[in-house]
């Protein structure tokens, strides 16, 4: 097992891993405060890609620098993304807020073919290339390769995974989160307005769910309107891997979930003799996921199921 | 209650998403005339997810010919007919192929042109099959579609037989690759080239050091490249289609995997080198079939296809055109439309389309497909050499 290639699929991990845990972040956001799975999440993440694009290919037709011009469409995909984050609670969730759990979640579904198509017609269905706008030189990291988009993505992902644990647990706004997540309606007696509370949650989330588009596109130079299905249910698996309802427990599934497919996928062949290949990769990831559930019914770092009823 | 005034937007913005997404059918024009003979063509490939950049271009090959006709005014058996397509959307996946292809059979279409992928196609075909409606592929290569026995299956492309041979014994001898790593996209169609490939280029003495697998959805694969750069390959070759092809060639090279890199027919597209830049360059792909410069009616064809879609073509669509065409031919030449009678004559036909002369083995394959290579040269398609089949001299 040579040492280089090793330490290439852990870093290749790494990457993957960054990218799921800041989409978990916004499953697990909602989730611990409502109680509801936003399967439209995965579909922010596209239209953050998607509007990054667009704002993208226009600026640097325009002319400007491409640090400018990849700083101005992540300004201009969160907006666009946590206006679309605030649509959809107040159109699809809110009504529903008293209603049985089965159907916010069937509307959360319908919003999220509902956003595909609406893409679909929007941008085409033909692949878009994803300009360069950080230099992808190769750097040599004793024996493996890593780009500076790779680095990036690694570093904003903490950063903002940093961030977000200070907001939640060092200001106002996040004692009020916490408080609505803790029970709701004695949130509302406290004075806590429950329903700017949820509407900045899925403000914030979608931010999040923008800045990973973004990521996600510049890493592979691509961007399609299909993009957040599968983005979107890995991220799921990694929020429900950590804890679903946990900030950390979703940073950590999603990190693990990342570093198990990469390694899963590199040396499950070689391990077993050639008796499993990496078509057992997601196999494998969800048997660890399933193992986890057996052991930890609420996850990694889940919290205790009596807390929240 | 004004919880009741949000639903009405919502349902609305539903409602018209699903009218714009809806299956597209050319409306009827004209109430039909007593004397007017309305043909019904099924067409099905993916007009949505990943692969539906190459579904839409298949759609508009098939409707163009369809356009064509009517145009043209086609009689069969002195009566005056009209075309009508019923287009319906397979998702590229299996399932929904085998619900696509019952609601064309309940629908009543006279022949179905279809599917795009081999995996859908083959258990479709089985539907088509048994309620006796000719289906011609334009573009499902997967040698066990036609091997399956079934009367009703016809394609108008090279198998994944001949392609794989062809570019299995251009890697092993041409390009001289002793170790070769192979990936395939676990689809009917990926599978079954892949394995194609590697017996043809063991056979012609390279040794296959890694076979490793991916899905037709994926966009990571550093994982896979990582595991295949441990074992030096002198060549990596993906069976799969070029939305996984375009990450896959990027990661290969950003992960300093010095190896060639080859396809099959899903990677020759004009987006693959438009996606993938400067990694595209060197890139090799097959297509059956001879260069679209160099098909008969090739230069027309593109250019009037422009002319109407705004677009170059994808892939497939100078094929759907022939499978059009060479269904209505059969129909005219048997005088009716009903599958029954035509089928017999479609079996036989011999038929000077734009991509090729068409005529059909016991089968339901090509007689004598050819297969091109083709390598990315200066950010262009260039093609290498044309092999097997009643093809022209060699291009340039």
């Amino acid at each position: 097992m040579p040492l280089d290639i090793l330490l290439q699929q852990i870093l290749n991990g790494l990457v993957q891993g960054s990218v799921y845990a800041l989409v978990a972040l916004g499953y697990t956001m909602v989730y611990g405060i409502l109680g509801l799975i936003n399967f439209a999440h995965g579909e922010v993440v596209m239209v953050g890609a998607m509007v990054a694009l667009s704002v993208s290919q226009l600026l640097l037709a325009a002319g400007l620098p491409p640090l400018l011009v990849l700083l101005l469409s992540l300004l201009a995909a969160v907006a666009v993304c946590m206006l679309l984050g605030y649509g959809i609670e107040r159109i699809a969730y809110r009504p529903l807020r008293n209603a049985p759990r089965l159907a916010p979640l069937i509307t959360a579904i319908g919003v999220s073919i509902v956003l595909q198509n609406l893409a679909m017609i929007f941008w085409g269905r033909e692949y878009h290339a994803f300009p360069q706008m950080l230099p992808s030189s190769p750097h040599i990291l004793a024996g493996a390769v890593i780009n500076e988009v790779q680095i990036t993505i690694v570093l904003v992902a903490l950063a903002v995974m940093t961030g977000l644990l200070l907001l939640v647990h060092r200001t106002r706004l996040g004692r009020a989160m916490r408080a609505v997540a803790e029970n709701p309606s004695a949130a509302a007696l406290m004075g806590v307005d429950i329903n700017s509370v949820i509407s900045i949650t899925f403000m914030l989330g979608s931010a999040l769910a923008a800045v990973a588009g973004i990521m996600v596109s510049a890493n592979y130079g691509i961007a399609h309107y299909y993009m957040g299905s599968i983005l979107g249910l890995k991220a799921f698996t990694a929020a429900v891997l950590g804890g679903i309802g946990n900030l950390r427990g979703a940073m950590l599934g999603g990190l693990l979930l990342g570093l198990i497919e990469s390694l899963g996928a590199g040396y499950i062949g070689d391990l077993s003799g050639g008796f499993f290949g990496s078509n057992y990769q997601d196999v494998f990831a969800f048997f660890v996921l399933i193992a986890v559930l057996v052991f930890r019914p609420s996850g990694l770092l889940g919290e205790r199921v009596a807390e929240r009823a | 209650m004004p919880h009741n005034q949000l639903f009405l937007p919502l349902a609305v913005l539903c409602a018209a998403t699903l009218v714009a997404c809806g299956k597209s059918e050319i409306p009827p024009a004209t109430p039909t005339a007593a004397s007017e003979l309305v043909v019904k063509i099924g067409a099905s490939a993916p007009l949505t997810g990943p692969q539906a950049h190459i579904g839409k271009d298949n759609e508009n090959g098939t409707r163009m010919a369809i356009e064509d006709a009517n145009a043209k005014g086609v009689t069969i058996g002195g009566k005056k007919v009209r075309f009508e397509l019923l287009s319906e959307d397979d998702q590229t996946d299996p399932k929904t192929a085998t619900i696509v292809a019952q609601k064309l059979v309940d629908a009543k279409v006279n022949g179905v042109i279809g599917h795009l992928n081999s995996g859908t196609t083959i258990p479709a075909s089985r539907i088509y099959s048994d309620n006796n409606i000719p289906q011609i592929s334009p573009s499902a290569t997967a040698v066990s579609y036609t091997a399956q026995g079934f009367k009703t299956a016809f394609r108008v492309m090279a198998n994944d037989g001949q392609q794989g041979k062809v570019l299995g014994e251009y890697a092993s001898k041409n390009l001289a690759a002793k170790k070769i790593a192979v990936i395939d996209d676990r689809t009917a169609y990926g599978q079954g080239l892949a394995d194609e490939f590697a017996k043809a280029a063991q056979a012609g003495g390279a040794q296959i050091v890694a076979h490793e697998y991916t899905t037709d959805k994926a966009m990571d694969f550093t994982a896979v490249l990582t595991s295949i750069k441990g074992k030096q390959p002198d060549l990596v070759f993906f069976g799969g289609m070029d939305p996984q092809g375009v990450p896959l060639v990027k990661q290969l090279k950003a992960l300093g995997l010095n190896a060639k890199f080859m396809m099959g027919d899903g990677g020759y597209t004009p987006k693959l080198i438009e996606l993938a830049g400067t990694a595209a360059e060197g890139v090799y792909a097959s297509l059956p079939g001879v260069p679209l410069a160099q098909m008969p009616g090739g230069k027309d064809f593109s250019q009037r296809y422009e002319a109407k879609f705004k677009q170059p073509i994808q892939l497939y669509a100078p094929y759907c055109y022939d499978a059009v065409n060479v269904m209505i031919a059969a129909m005219q030449q048997a005088g009716s439309a009903e599958p029954a009678k035509y089928l017999p004559v479609l079996a036989k036909i011999s038929y000077d389309g734009v991509t090729a002369k068409i005529s059909f083995d016991e089968k339901g394959d090509l007689k004598g497909g050819a297969v091109t290579l083709y390598q990315v040269q200066q950010g262009k398609w260039q093609a290498l050499q044309t092999m097997g089949g009643n093809a022209p001299a060699a291009p340039h």
